[in-house]
């Protein structure tokens, strides 16, 4: 069982102190129903209500769109296409290649092709039936094979090198050869995607979007409305999830809103459906890994090879930096000596993939976990012993393949702690013994662990703002750019606040995250909204506080060092007074009482031509031990139990920490098991609601979860607090979860053979597994 | 006119689309924004809400999905939304333990675990699984990983006052004042699809009988959760709706000795604990048949007169010999349930005719019966296959063998081959080897999003294999052990 977090202030700190947890700041509202998200916002009189028509083919030339029927249809209002749009047709976040509406030619099955606004959202949907299509079919590359074949691609192939692998691995004395497939993965935010569009006067536009970009909505709006972007405020209070699936992705639904509010000039909203969202917007990068390994007797790498070749769909969105962590998490904790890393990013004719927790980092680390598993399985060592003994070490050890040095390794330590509290050697050596007496139902453990590296790969992205205002009664109201999808940033960076004010946290009131608040803004993305924010916020706060002991030691002529802020009460020589006291007088004195706050990211830097550098300003580290169980009869499977040990630094709020840690594992353990994006032979997705798309339900979490945070975390590194991101690492514990399947399914033939085993491991992948390794064994 | 109780005042709806969610009607006609969509095909539970029924002299409390349970299924009853119980300031015990224990991330869903929750804390349905995750599984997060939600609702312990709360003398007296025996039937103008459509809600099968002679094509909507989707995603357009949830005398179960009657309104939570009491197997398939929220609005019957071929029920039906009692104006027909089913889409339905009630006939002493449900995800997924089994086996000999799957055909079918290969031979090894190849003539299943189709037919014969195995069984041989009830 978990331990129990104490909550509550201890001794003389404020309420919601840093490092102590603290609930979700929205939690009372989440309960009641009274947190409002986007769909929930009274709606201005006459909004209109839009429904998005999409494209029935995955590759064609348009032939016809005769939309006349669509418009006199009962309730329409207007119908809006490629040629409506007054500036460019254009939303991609890096390369202009994101058409809003298809114009001559469609790419994917889904891609929207034009909107219909009406007084209600089933008018517009039935009146988008009406719509006469006809196309000409062109050939569709549908899968990463396709494309290879055909050697469609959105940027040339691209490598990183360590070394000389080729050299090495000939000279090793064992080289083994694997492949291994993933799956993509949905992101299934609870709240789908959706934006509500407000026209202001003289030109001006007020969006209210899902979104983890405001200020890239904000900008593309403009641009495609042919506007200033003063003229465009996005805001957003919070998502009902976002995974990264709102990074790019909520910028189509934004625009489209704001394109129906220019040209009729009412309030708009669009709000899509969960089978159109799941199938017009992108998803998690499906991925085919080759690897080459070189080692000695006992499983010590002397070089790798890796090829990764990913389903870009059919533009670029954010591919480029997606694939480029693969490659940087090709290595996740071990040191590969002579590691020669390829990508190949591939255009298909399906939705374009998208950012989703760990953005590239939980495929390209799945293949060198996969390949632990195999060469321990070939020297014939307990994995975990492999992998211990390539971990990351000192001078000589620590070069990554993108010569980035690893300063802060505490990988060993967790993992020995975690093997030691976990029981895993024992366990193991049971589940072996255990596998060799007949039965239906065979076993499976793996310890695997987790390096992320921490800052966004774009150096420019790495900065962030906030703005502080102090009220003449104390109050205070925080702004900053990060955007709340249900992690808790909020929460996090208020705590920053009230450390910095030593006031409780119920004096702060967070707001809305605005584009009108805090301009150019970086997504919340990449697990850097409280490092980020956080320090923005801190550098706001301490201006302000500054001000305030200024003038208190002015006014009652005391030293400077002698003003001190604590527990809600603020000392100056041997007077003490409360917060709000010395606010209102510093009013009176006619002191500022609002600032704002600026970081960026120090010690970063990146050669992308050559991809060398430091991209990372730390790693975050974590471990995890799952044992399964699955049926050799039908492939049904269940993990029995997970243990974890997870480094978040100096934990900002413990309890939120943990929810990261927990949800993002199940989130991970889906991907691997039973999330399945299936598409047919025309391109079409076949599983795009819950009813075939199938997420972790209450019943599927492990039988035994047992999580800790390390006691012994902290940043070497100056972020908030000594504090580490959180949001994407605990994603990658769940490779434990495949790893203790592959072993699983070795023990249906004895451990006597290593299974080829692709993700997401579905019943039918498991007994498909169990049938080859038991046909090799005979 | 459509009547219900909500905080407790009664609503008259007039002129409403008959096919208007509850949901929609919530969101949009009332600006009541705590219910959530999330998928609106009843599949993740955001839009959970808590129906009250009048049963005897109490009320019972059932968790629904509001997304695809229309307006009229809720004439006579009580609607309860996560407004109804607690505010911010004064809040439910379980909306203060979901709070309290890290319950909630991005808190989109966490109404309608809230609900789910609700229900559970009333005490007031004895068909609910005392099991928190069998409670839950309806209810999709994808933040949290459920640990602290299931800790909060595992810390609330009910308090008989804040019970009482809800259900009490004066909901009762609402609830008895709608007057629920009494046919209901309205005419709506549809502006969409510019058509006159209209809804009836009978209270006899005598009534039921004369509107499907007068309407021979009208849509007969039992609980709508799957008729729920011809409208909330194929925009299907139903012309006329008879809602059946008033037809009394279709809600009966009677264990007589024919054997067990189930009528055709009967849900699935109704309907489980007899069937669990027939045999664990049948019990343990209908617990994860959809969700409870599924299972409180489904039906037995609407389950067999569809005529997936997914269906869950048909398999095990067919193997215990059941007979489908159907009925019309020119009176009733009794046939053996396999007959029902002629081939994909097509059922042995006459115009005007409706499925009264299934008979399961007692079990043979001695009879081997085993069913099994196979999907990605244990709960809350259609499965890729079910099969079912019924052996009756004297001196190690195989007498009688019934032998039948979903999922493997265009309808729920026998294994006829399969069934000739075991009859007459000894319960042996080679006898099943024998009879599993034999499936391979029996059926010529399908790929698509749920398996492909050589996975079908493998695991088809590994369940015949597992079903032998069980028959002597020193080990487990199933992933799931028996879950509570």
């Amino acid at each position: 069982m978990l331990k129990r977090l104490q909550r509550g202030a201890p001794g003389n700190a404020v309420e919601g102190d840093v490092h102590t947890p603290r609930r979700h700041d929205s939690a009372h509202l989440h309960v009641s129903g009274q947190a409002r998200y986007t769909d929930d916002l009274p709606e201005p009189a006459d909004c209109l209500q839009i429904y998005v028509a999409m494209s029935e083919r995955a590759h064609a030339t348009i032939d016809k769109m005769d939309l006349s029927a669509v418009r006199t249809a009962p309730g329409v209002v207007c119908v809006i296409s490629a040629e409506d749009i007054p500036g460019a047709n254009d939303i991609g976040p890096v390369v202009q290649d994101d058409p809003v509406f298809a114009e001559t030619k469609v790419f994917y099955h889904g891609q929207p092709l034009f909107a219909v606004a009406a007084t209600s959202r089933k008018a517009a949907r039935l009146a988008a039936m009406r719509a006469e299509l006809e196309y000409t079919d062109a050939p569709a590359l549908l899968d990463i094979a396709a494309a290879r074949a055909a050697e469609d691609i959105i940027e040339t192939p691209q490598t990183m090198r360590l070394g000389n692998a080729a050299e090495a691995i000939a000279s090793a004395p064992t080289v083994l050869n694997g492949a291994l497939e993933m799956g993509g993965q949905d992101h299934f935010y609870l709240e789908g995607q959706i934006a509500l569009s407000v026209p202001g006067e003289d030109g001006a536009l007020l969006i209210y979007s899902s979104t983890q970009n405001p200020t890239e909505a904000q900008h593309l709006i403009a641009h495609l409305l042919h506007k200033p972007s003063s003229a465009v405020t996005v805001e957003v209070r919070r998502m009902g999830g976002a995974f990264g699936g709102k990074e790019t992705q909520s910028t189509l639904v934004a625009a489209i809103a704001a394109l129906v509010t220019h040209k009729t000039g009412q309030a708009a909203k669009l709000r899509l459906d969960r089978d159109d969202d799941m199938i017009m917007t992108g998803k998690r990068h499906d991925f085919q890994i080759r690897y080459q390994a070189g080692f000695d007797a006992q499983g010590l790498l002397h070089g790798v090879s890796f090829d990764l070749a990913s389903r870009c769909g059919f533009s670029t969105d954010l591919s480029l930096a997606i694939n480029d962590r693969a490659m940087f998490h090709s290595d996740n904790c071990y040191f590969l000596r002579n590691a020669e890393i390829v990508s190949h990013r591939l255009r298909t004719h399906t939705v374009s993939n998208t950012a989703f927790r760990g953005f590239g980092g939980p495929q390209g680390m799945l293949g060198i976990e996969r390949l632990m598993d195999q060469v321990a399985f070939e020297v014939g060592r307990d994995p975990l012993d492999v992998r211990l003994d390539n971990l990351y070490g000192g001078e000589g050890k620590n070069l990554t393949p993108y010569h980035q040095v690893v300063e802060d390794n505490v990988a060993g330590e967790l993992i020995e702690t975690l093997a030691a509290s976990s029981n895993y050697r024992a366990r193991r050596a049971e589940i072996e013994a255990s596998n060799k007496q007949p039965g239906v139902i065979k076993r499976g453990i793996a310890l695997t662990p987790v390096k992320f590296g921490i800052s966004f790969t774009a150096k420019h992205l790495n900065q962030a703002g906030a703005l502080i205002h102090v009220y003449a009664d104390g109050t205070i109201q925080l702004n900053h750019g990060g955007t709340e999808m249900g992690q808790g940033l909020m929460v996090k960076v208020a705590q920053v606040v009230a450390h910095e004010f030593q006031v409780d946290i119920d004096q702060i009131k967070i707001m809305a995250t605005s584009t009108e608040k805090v301009p150019n803004t970086s997504a919340t993305a990449a697990s850097s909204g409280s490092d980020l924010n956080g320090m923005a916020a801190q550098v706001a706060a301490r201006k302000i506080k500054d001000r305030l002991i200024g003038f208190l030691a002015e006014r009652d002529g005391v030293p400077i060092e002698s003003v001190v802020f604590e527990n809600n009460r603020i000392r100056a020589g041997d007077t003490d007074y409360s917060f709000q006291e010395v606010v209102k007088a510093a009013y009176f004195g006619r002191i500022s009482l609002s600032a704002t706050g600026y970081y960026r990211t120090p010690k970063i830097h990146y050669d992308r031509d050559k991809h060398r550098g430091r991209p990372f300003f730390y790693f975050a580290y974590g471990a995890a031990v799952s044992e399964v169980e699955i049926d050799t009869l039908t492939g049904e499977n269940r993990v029995t139990r997970t243990d974890i040990l997870h480094d978040v630094g100096r934990s900002l709020n413990p309890a939120i920490d943990m929810g990261q840690i927990e949800g993002g594992f199940i989130q991970g353990m889906g991907w691997l098991t039973m999330e399945e994006l299936v598409y047919d032979a025309e391109g079409r997705l076949r599983t795009h609601a819950p009813s075939t798309y199938k997420i972790p339900t209450s019943a599927d979490r492990p039988g035994v979860f047992n999580v800790e945070i390390w006691d012994k975390g902290s940043n070497q590194e100056h972020t908030i607090h000594h504090s580490k991101a959180v949001g994407e690492p605990p994603f990658m514990l769940a490779i434990s979860v495949f790893s203790a399947l592959t072993h699983a399914v070795s023990g249906a033939a004895d451990h006597k053979v290593f299974p080829q085993l692709d993700a997401p491991a579905t019943p039918e992948r498991i007994l498909m597994a169990v049938d080859a390794v038991r046909a090799e064994l005979d | 006119m459509i009547r219900f109780v909500l905080d407790g005042e009664i609503q008259e709806l007039v002129d409403v689309d008959p096919t208007r969610t509850v949901l929609e009607w919530l969101r949009e006609d009332e600006h009541r924004v705590g219910t959530k969509e999330g998928c609106a095909e009843g599949d993740c539970g955001a839009c959970t809400a808590v129906i009250g029924e009048l049963i005897e002299d109490r009320v019972r409390y059932r968790a629904i999905n509001t997304c695809i349970y229309f307006l009229p299924m809720l004439h006579g009853k009580e609607l309860v939304t996560v407004e109804s119980i607690g505010v911010p300031d004064q809040l439910h015990p379980v909306q203060q333990a979901m709070a309290d224990g890290d319950g909630t991330q991005c808190g989109f869903c966490t109404p309608g675990f809230v609900m789910s929750l609700f229900a559970k804390y009333q005490g007031s349905d004895p068909a609910l699984s005392e099991d928190v995750d069998n409670v839950l599984a309806g209810n999709l997060c994808r933040c949290t990983g459920y640990r602290p939600i299931q800790e909060a609702a595992a810390s609330v312990e009910p308090d008989a006052g804040l019970q009482a709360r809800f259900g009490g003398p004066k909901t009762r007296d609402l609830l008895k004042s709608l007057h629920i025996s009494e046919a209901q039937s309205a005419e709506y103008q549809d502006p969409h699809f510019e058509t006159a459509r209209r809804w009836h809600r009978p209270t006899s099968e005598e009534e039921l009988t004369d509107l499907l002679k007068r309407y021979p094509s009208a849509t007969l909507v039992a609980g709508a959760t799957d008729v729920g989707l011809w409208v909330t995603k194929q925009h299907r357009l139903i012309e006329t709706a008879i809602v059946l949830n008033g037809v009394t005398s279709l809600n009966r179960i009677e264990e007589t000795e024919q054997g067990l009657r189930i009528g055709a309104m009967v849900t699935y939570s109704d309907a489980i604990a007899h069937l669990a009491r027939l045999h664990p197997d049948f019990g343990e398939l209908v617990r994860r048949i959809g969700s409870t929220q599924v299972r409180n609005s489904g039906t037995i019957g609407g389950n067999i007169a569809n005529g997936s071929p997914i269906g869950d029920t048909p398999p095990p039906l067919i193997v215990l010999n059941a007979q489908l009692e159907l009925a019309s104006s020119e009176g009733a027909r009794t046939i053996p349930l396999e007959d029902f089913f002629i081939d994909y889409g097509k059922q042995d339905l006459r115009t005007g005719e409706y499925v009264r009630s299934v008979l399961i006939p007692p079990l043979a002493d001695g009879l081997v019966f085993r069913t099994y449900k196979i999907s990605k995800r244990f709960n809350q997924d259609i499965s890729a296959l079910c099969g079912a089994f019924a052996f009756e086996i004297e001196d190690g000999v195989v007498t009688s063998a019934r032998v039948a799957f979903g999922g493997m055909a265009a309808t729920p079918k026998r294994a006829a081959a399969c069934e000739a290969a075991l009859t007459g031979q000894p319960w042996t090894e080679a006898t099943i080897d024998e009879a599993a190849n034999a499936m391979a003539r029996d059926y010529a299943p399908i790929t698509d999003m749920r398996a492909s189709a050589p996975y079908r037919m493998k695991t088809a014969q590994n369940l015949l294999r597992k079903a032998f195995l069980e028959t002597g069984a020193p080990n487990r041989t199933r992933i799931l052990e028996g879950v509570r009830l």
